[in-house]
């Protein structure tokens, strides 16, 4: 595993190369939940794609800074994933929870670097259940982190409006220029996520059945 | 010549009528970001917190706040973290100007006191009477209450919209990814005054040319705006100002808001007859007319004058607490 550090603002990003590639050119990037990181080896729900693996940290989680005073956003997540995407050109992303939900930000607000997106269960933006786990009582006895007590809190409870994921999911369709972007693998259904599946090119999906779809793209 | 009045620059704009530099500065510390704190009155009289709006200054107070300490009042106002003499923060969100604005309270007064906050401001210290009444008598909002009304985009045809949220969006990712090294552009007192101008077109030229002195810095190659380059204006996200209609309802601070009927850049817009269905009991709301969003600074000793009158005697005890 390789490790780049990169700049976002005042932070600092850890990007974790898992594999190197071999077949398919395009890297595949990993963005994890809330309260996660990078994980040490590419994970098994993802060990097909046939080319490199990337993992970020992001702000405040994992082996990426932690910045004084908190402000997280999801809006900030998606644009540490834009950084990373800066660094590695385009790429297929797939993410967990929080990530998953960055992940479809990106997608539509970076649509010509995000070739698919593939959104995966997990803690975050109302995944990991109706009380997040155990998010809400870290910050409690986990003063110091990472994760950041305060991404903890402040992501545990960001309001979206309705129709807002919409948006995101609207603009990767039109402007992607790849069929279906938008692949549903999470089993969960979060609010946000039951509204963009009646949206046309957000389609169910395997993470396999993705993964081979996207690397053809 | 031109160097002479070069030098005298700060000098010759560095006073306005009326306008008082606070008399103490202290700092607060926020979870590790340091706030900027000033005062203006007597150190032994009753305090009374004040909040500047979005990419202004505690000083934007500098003519409003004495009228207000002169009435018996220690008026205490911050910098918001990124702006004035407060640090510059890695993440800046609506939830951590609260938390800031609390961090200062905490360290004003432990006894229940008038919030008073203008455009941005007001909302944030709406939140603080909301989730802390009991540390709350009263509460004035100076333009700071949002419109019902939804800006229309139905003139854009379903490709407009999405090829203009994608340039936005798209900018503002551009933005995130050079904010390490993004400066403000540096100029004369009188250029920062007039790009400022074309936002706050109703203010004096000569109070913008002050507020320079106050809410500026010199470096070698000019002035700029003490505002963190990282920050930027408008754009997009999920916050909605109907967020603000939904919790007046159940404000239990007796609140007294002022809107402004006059429309300008940084207006919300809004009007009393569509703030009125959402009001709690104790709060009134009342349009001015002939004022714009920087009503305190247009009309200071008008807008004082009511403020006190709604605020009462200094040190006022809260009113008692009934249900919303």
């Amino acid at each position: 595993m390789s490790e780049r550090r990169l700049r976002h603002g005042r932070v600092e990003l850890a990007l974790s190369r898992l594999r190197a590639g071999a077949g398919v050119e395009r890297p595949l990037l990993l963005l994890h939940e809330l309260g996660g990181s990078a994980p040490e080896a590419v994970p098994p729900a993802v060990a097909g794609w046939g080319g490199e693996v990337w993992a970020l940290d992001f702000t405040g989680h994992g082996r990426s800074s932690i910045p004084a005073g908190g402000g997280y956003s999801a809006e900030i997540c998606m644009a540490d994933a834009d950084v990373a995407l800066a660094e590695l050109g385009a790429a297929t992303v797939v993410g967990w929870g929080l990530g998953a939900y960055a992940a479809l930000l990106i997608a539509g607000a970076r649509p010509s670097l995000v070739k698919g997106a593939i959104l995966c269960d997990g803690r975050g933006i109302e995944g990991g259940g109706p009380q997040g786990g155990d998010m809400l009582l870290r910050p409690a006895f986990d003063r110091s982190g990472p994760p950041d007590p305060f991404v903890l809190a402040e992501l545990a409870s960001d309001a979206r409006p309705p129709g807002y994921a919409q948006l995101f999911a609207r603009q990767a369709v039109h402007l992607a220029g790849i069929a279906d972007p938008i692949a549903v693998v999470a089993a969960a259904r979060p609010s946000w996520l039951v509204e963009i599946l009646s949206h046309p090119g957000v389609v169910l999906s395997t993470a396999d059945a993705a993964l081979r779809r996207f690397a053809a793209a | 010549m031109s160097e002479i009045v070069a030098l005298d620059e700060a000098t010759r704009h560095g006073a306005f009528p009326g306008a008082l530099a606070p008399e103490r500065r202290r700092s607060v510390e926020s979870h590790g970001v340091r706030l900027a704190v000033v005062e203006w009155g007597s150190a032994a009289s009753p305090p009374l917190l004040l909040a500047h709006g979005g990419s202004d200054f505690a000083r934007t107070f500098d003519v409003f706040a004495p009228l207000l300490a002169a009435a018996g009042y220690r008026v205490v106002s911050w910098d918001h973290r990124g702006h004035g003499d407060s640090d510059s923060a890695a993440l800046y969100s609506w939830e951590a100007d609260v938390r800031d604005a609390l961090a200062v309270l905490e360290a004003t007064s432990k006894e229940p006191l008038p919030l008073v906050g203008h455009s941005k401001g007001a909302g944030l210290l709406l939140d603080l009477a909301l989730f802390f009444p009991q540390r709350v008598t009263r509460l004035v909002s100076l333009d700071g209450l949002p419109s019902t009304r939804r800006r229309s985009r139905r003139d854009l045809s379903k490709e407009e919209r999405v090829a203009g949220r994608a340039e936005m969006l798209e900018r503002w990712l551009d933005h995130r990814r050079r904010a390490h090294d993004v400066k403000r552009r540096p100029g004369t007192i009188e250029e920062l005054a007039r790009r400022r101008g074309e936002m706050n077109p109703r203010l004096p030229f000569e109070w913008l040319c002050y507020l320079v002195t106050a809410g500026a810095r010199q470096d070698a190659d000019g002035w700029r705006w003490k505002l963190d380059p990282a920050l930027r204006m408008g754009g997009f996200g999920p916050w909605r100002p109907g967020w603000i209609l939904e919790q007046l309802p159940t404000l239990e601070v007796p609140m007294l808001g002022l809107v402004s009927r006059i429309v300008e850049p940084m207006g919300w817009g809004s009007a009393s007859t569509e703030l009125q269905p959402y009001l709690a009991p104790s709060s009134i709301v009342e349009d001015i007319e002939d004022l714009g969003h920087f009503l305190h600074i247009e009309a200071p000793e008008r807008i004082a004058r009511r403020v006190l009158e709604f605020l009462g005697e200094p040190g006022q005890a809260r009113p008692a607490r009934g249900g919303p």
